[in-house]
């Protein structure tokens, strides 16, 4: 099924009348489907961070598909926009959402993960614009701080979650929600779980440190220059649309975050005693 | 033979380009694809100098060489392979005309 024809099926839909609404960062996303089965699958996927009575920010119609007949599930993420419609396209999804209305539909395979793929493009969207952002990076709260283990695959970011000790609340080993409210950084626990695969805390704190995460024989803290903080930074957040307004913005947030955030790089060995380092 | 023999050189800043000066070191993103650079001293003085009206030849006269130990033949032949190589990246534009585009206000 071609993305033309994603779209032909999505403007004929019947509004669904059931469905979730998942709170991620402050922000709800109410997620509308007629298939029961399918719902009861969201509410599991999502967990805490489903709200029982929440005035939804963004809504989307939920659409089933079947395989797509030309389907390339490899597929990269494309996002794209037109005036005030956004598009985001995989090899198992066609969304578009109305970004004056706030309100989007979706046509997707019988998956969670689709929709967990639109939910962190709506996010890179929603953050972009108020100079957050997706991290590919594990965090966690320890008496009240935030920390953040940023790294590419196998860097360690599952590794330093996995090893946390009791005092250490996760929010999420893979993807952290990086808010910036009033001049400040916090972060948001997520859903979006890694190797560990287990929702995050719905829960949130101040940023007190990013660490660039690499695996080491002896564990230590080195100072790195704030243009390889910021290299860092653009490598490993996330972000779909080739906008260059966007791109200016995510630009300009990861330079106001580093003029704001301690970053360091963490040479650990895998084994608890790294968390001596963090607190 | 360099080109500064031959014609003189203009350069200018992208418009679709992003930096931000920090920690002493110049950083600009091209944002139509999103490559990143961190540009040296030298680098950061021609970027800034990069007025579409200035010859890169004076550039490199009055600026490089009077803020850095270096001859000019070496420096301009440096400068010339940086622009080009910035320039096949689309963050800065290279001519043998002056180049009627408006600067990147840093």
């Amino acid at each position: 099924m071609s993305c033309c024809a994603s779209a032909a099926v999505l403007k004929t839909a019947p509004a669904p009348k059931q469905g979730v609404a998942v709170k991620i960062g402050g922000i709800t996303v109410a997620l509308r489907t007629s298939n029961e089965e399918f719902c009861g699958l969201l509410r599991q996927r999502y967990g805490h961070f489903v709200e029982q009575q929440a005035t939804p920010d963004f809504e989307f119609d939920l659409e089933l598909s079947q395989p797509f007949a030309d389907e390339r599930l490899d597929d990269d993420v494309q996002v794209w926009s037109d005036s005030d419609t956004w598009y985001f396209q995989r090899g198992d999804f066609y969304a578009e959402l109305d970004a004056r209305a706030r309100r989007g539909r979706m046509l997707h395979l019988p998956n969670p993960y689709c929709v967990d793929a639109v939910l962190r493009i709506l996010h890179t969207l929603i953050l972009a614009r108020s100079g957050g952002f997706l991290l590919h990076a594990s965090s966690a709260i320890r008496q009240g701080r935030g920390f953040l283990f940023s790294g590419i695959s196998g860097a360690g970011k599952t590794t330093i979650a996995s090893l946390a000790p009791p005092d250490v609340t996760l929010l999420t080993d893979e993807v952290s929600y990086v808010c910036r409210e009033n001049g400040a950084y916090r972060a948001y626990g997520t859903p979006f779980a890694g190797e560990l695969a287990t929702l995050g805390a719905n829960q949130v704190a101040p940023i007190a440190a990013l660490y660039l995460l690499e695996k080491a024989p002896h564990n230590r803290i080195e100072a790195v220059s704030p243009a390889d903080a910021i290299r860092a930074l653009l490598r490993n957040t996330l972000f779909f649309a080739h906008d260059p307004a966007l791109v200016d913005q995510l630009f300009k947030s990861a330079c106001q975050f580093v003029e704001r955030v301690p970053v360091s790089r963490l040479a650990f060995v895998p084994d608890a005693r790294v968390w001596e380092f963090i607190h | 033979m360099s080109a500064s023999a031959t014609k003189p050189l203009y350069v200018a800043t992208s418009s679709a380009i992003a930096a931000r000066m920090l920690g002493g070191e110049m950083m600009v993103m091209s944002l139509r694809d999103s490559t990143f650079f961190t540009l040296n001293e030298v680098a950061t003085v021609i970027w800034r100098s990069a007025d579409g009206s200035t010859a890169l030849s004076d550039i490199v006269r009055h600026s490089v060489c009077g803020e850095f130990d270096v001859d000019f033949e070496t420096a301009q032949r440096d400068a010339e392979e940086l622009v080009n190589r910035l320039a096949e990246h689309g963050i800065l534009t290279v001519s043998d005309q002056p180049i009627q585009q408006p600067p990147t206000h840093l």
